[in-house]
């Protein structure tokens, strides 16, 4: 993991709730995905989702800002609810970034343009000033050398720290990762770690779908572990690691741990 | 051998055998690579050498100076000897004003020549947008073009000066602010009818109103209603203001303050003057109308989806001419009993939809490409669909279908020759057959149809070098 000692003098949780899922259902024409999810995150959490492929970890991060719908329960972000109401989806995607597997940066667009298009066309920043905010996030992911070129023009990771920094320019309150490092070589996932770390540093909220237990170990303070759409086991990452108690977390575990 | 071995002297590059350099290697590599080959480029030779052995002297005896067919024939017999054939490009010298204008009013022929150099300047921003030195440059030849041909064509002063003014106005507003050209693209529209058309000045004034009412219907009822039902509602508006308002406020406004042009009627209107008209018209409409049908295709919204499906369906599914000839019998079914069509813009409106939906399909096969990840990640931004659309999935997913969409442009422009069949005066039926009605040029066969055909080329080739041109300039992906 990085080098340098994690700083958790500002990873505090508030007893301020961001994101609460009470008796949350969802289905896929028939396919019952997820099966009534029930959790409640902390302001100041990094939680980190972890679980088989296929157990509907990207689908729950997914109903967090609607990109996928769910069809019963509740799910209150920052005090607004998910319904099919516009304006309360719009409110939440502006304060809820994501991060996703493969990029999706904008590739007709320079990583500048990526970077001030929502905060200009969203929420209305004057150009200048979403400029400014954009090289600042920039340098803070430490490519504000690539601000001109465009996506195509980068390595994995660089594309991966600049989808990190768009995201960051909305100003999000709440950060989603759905496997951020999973399509990059071993060498570019330490830099796009070291990014997220120093995100959690700043006491970011963040929930992270990965499969990186280095990670995970270091700097959340909850494992949520997933099996066929339900929350099988969740505790904090050093009780999950050393002392899981469900069985499917032990195979699961010792599947991916290599022992 | 040593098994040690270290180089002391580094090799220095020679040249390339004979058979691997210039003219031989590529001879070799590209007409005789293999017997096959070799008979292929012998057995063009030979067809090359034919054709050209035929064509050659009849391009070589051309006439450019004579008064009829029969005249030119005597000239060729009496340079190149009986027998002899050669071209007859006098009857382009004297009847190249009805291939351009048809029967448009000598002394008018200023509005459109008027018109087609304001059309290149508003087509600049759209072009070349932002690009000040391509602008500069291009309004450099407006203005060229414009000195000579007002000229040529006797203008009177005011429309020298109307051009100047618009010109000098252009320039100054790319200087400062080439956004700002835009909007001279916006009211162009109405400006280069009432040119070729004439009549009261009122008539564009009061018919881009209809635009305004449109904007403000969609201003006061967007924040209650969101964007797309406002749209609608305004265009509603903006439709119901054509058909019912437009006339009898024209009317009122020309009986107070009168002014304007001397008519023109639309059957004096031919050749490419009818050609360029349609196409033009024609392909700046169909664009975002295509634009739109694709979008609707993909709607989640069941109504929305099943009129545009079924609207393209049965343009493509009917041939144009169908549509032309019951353009009239169409149109009647959707206006107010008693409106009197004029034949042009039944014709206009006709070809525009039917290049809509041929441009439907090709740009659905563009958003169709993009990954779904680029609406993913418009959406997570907060972006909503209006604004997703236009900065993030319209301009890549045009982008992708350009080669397709300017075939689509290029095939519109030449259907615009089939306006013959409903006796429009196109250039490569009418106006010929006009021609060849004369006792003097009668006979004559090749020369009208390589005129009309060399213009069709310039402009068609024009279009597809721009596309080439703006895929190259567009290329983000370095892939
Ligand atoms: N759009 C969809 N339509 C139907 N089924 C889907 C859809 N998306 C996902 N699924 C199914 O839902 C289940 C959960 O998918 P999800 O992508 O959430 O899994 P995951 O835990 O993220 O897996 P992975 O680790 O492979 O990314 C899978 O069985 C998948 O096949
Ligand atoms: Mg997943």
């Amino acid at each position: 993991m990085s080098e340098h000692a994690i700083d958790r003098s500002k990873m505090k949780v508030s007893d301020e709730v961001a994101i609460q899922i009470s008796g949350m259902n969802k289905w896929y024409g028939t396919f019952h995905v997820l099966r009534d999810i029930n959790m409640t995150v902390q302001r100041g959490e990094r939680i980190v989702i972890c679980g088989p492929s296929g157990s509907g970890k990207s689908t729950l991060i997914r109903c967090i800002n609607r990109l996928e719908e769910h069809q019963q329960g509740q799910i209150v972000v920052d005090g607004t609810e998910l319904t099919n109401d516009l304006k309360n989806i719009d409110k939440v995607r502006s304060e809820v970034g994501m991060v996703f597997q493969h990029f999706n940066l904008f590739p007709h667009l320079t990583i500048l343009e990526n970077c001030t298009l929502a905060p200009i066309w969203v929420r209305k920043v004057p150009k200048k000033e979403a400029e400014e905010t954009a090289m600042h996030f920039l340098r803070k992911v430490k490519i504000p050398e690539q601000a001109n070129k465009y996506p195509g023009q980068l390595s994995g990771g660089q594309q991966q720290r600049v989808a990190i920094a768009r995201s960051l320019c909305m100003k999000p309150r709440i950060m989603l990762f759905d496997e951020p490092t999973s399509a990059l070589d071993p060498e570019m996932i330490k830099e796009v770690l070291d990014t997220m770390i120093q995100l959690a540093e700043e006491g970011m909220t963040m929930l992270c779908v990965t499969h990186e237990m280095g990670f995970a170990q270091a700097v959340a303070n909850r494992v949520i572990f997933m099996d066929q759409g339900q929350i099988v086991e969740q505790n904090e990452p050093k009780e999950f690691f050393n002392n899981p108690k469900s069985d499917r977390t032990k195979l699961f575990l010792s599947q991916i741990l290599g022992h | 051998m040593d098994k040690h071995f270290a180089r002391t002297e580094m090799l220095p590059p020679l040249a390339p055998p004979v058979t691997e350099r210039g003219v031989v290697k590529w001879l070799r590599e590209n007409l005789f690579s293999g017997p096959f080959n070799t008979i292929l480029t012998l057995v063009a030779l030979v067809v090359i050498y034919k054709l050209v052995s035929a064509a050659l002297p009849w391009w070589l005896n051309s006439v450019w100076t004579a008064e009829s067919l029969s005249q030119c024939r005597e000239i060729v017999a009496a340079t190149a000897g009986e027998g002899a054939s050669g071209a007859c490009w006098a009857m382009i010298r004297e009847r190249w004003h009805q291939f351009i204008f048809g029967f448009y009013p000598p002394d008018l022929w200023w509005r459109p020549v008027l018109a087609f150099g304001l059309l290149i300047a508003a087509l600049g921003p759209v072009l070349y947008s932002g690009q000040k030195r391509s602008l500069t440059i291009l309004l450099g030849i407006v203005a060229a073009y414009l000195v000579v041909t007002l000229s040529l064509t006797g203008a009177p002063t005011g429309a020298f000066v109307a051009a100047a003014v618009v010109v000098v106005a252009l320039f100054a507003a790319v200087q400062v602010a080439p956004g700002r050209m835009l909007l001279f693209t916006a009211i162009y529209p109405a400006l280069c009818f009432w040119l070729l058309w004439g009549g009261s000045i009122w008539t564009p004034v009061v018919a881009m109103l209809g635009f305004v009412v449109m904007g403000v219907v969609y201003m006061a009822l967007v924040g209650r209603f969101g964007p797309t039902a406002s749209a609608i509602a305004g265009v509603v508006a903006a439709v119901l203001w054509w058909l019912f308002l437009d006339i009898p406020i024209t009317q009122a406004l020309a009986d107070m303050i009168g002014g304007g042009l001397r008519s023109v009627e639309s059957d004096e209107f031919g050749g490419f003057l009818l050609a360029i008209t349609i196409g033009v018209t024609a392909i700046s409409f169909s664009l975002p109308i295509g634009i739109l049908l694709a979008l609707g295709r993909q709607s989640d919204m069941l109504i929305v989806k099943t009129l545009c499906v079924g609207f393209i369906e049965f343009i493509r599914g009917v041939p144009l001419i169908t549509l032309l000839f019951t353009a009239s019998l169409l149109l009647q079914y959707f206006l107010p009993p008693g409106t009197n069509f004029d034949i042009i813009l039944r014709v206009i409106i006709l070809v525009t939809l039917f290049a809509a939906a041929y441009l439907a399909e090709v740009i659905r096969g563009g958003l169709a490409a993009l990954p779904r990840g680029q609406y993913e990640a418009a959406d997570a931004l907060g972006l909503d669909y209006w604004r997703a659309q236009r900065l993030i999935i319209l301009p890549q997913a045009l982008k992708i279908s350009i080669p397709a969409i300017v075939s689509t442009f290029i095939g519109l422009f030449k259907d615009t020759t089939l306006v013959a069949f409903v006796g429009l005066m196109d250039p490569l039926k009418g106006v010929t057959q006009i021609v060849r009605a004369d006792i003097n040029w009668k006979g004559i066969y090749w020369e009208p149809y390589i005129f009309v055909g060399a213009i069709f080329f310039v402009i068609c080739f024009g279009m597809s070098r721009y596309s080439m041109y703006l895929e190259r300039k567009l290329k983000t992906d370095h892939r």
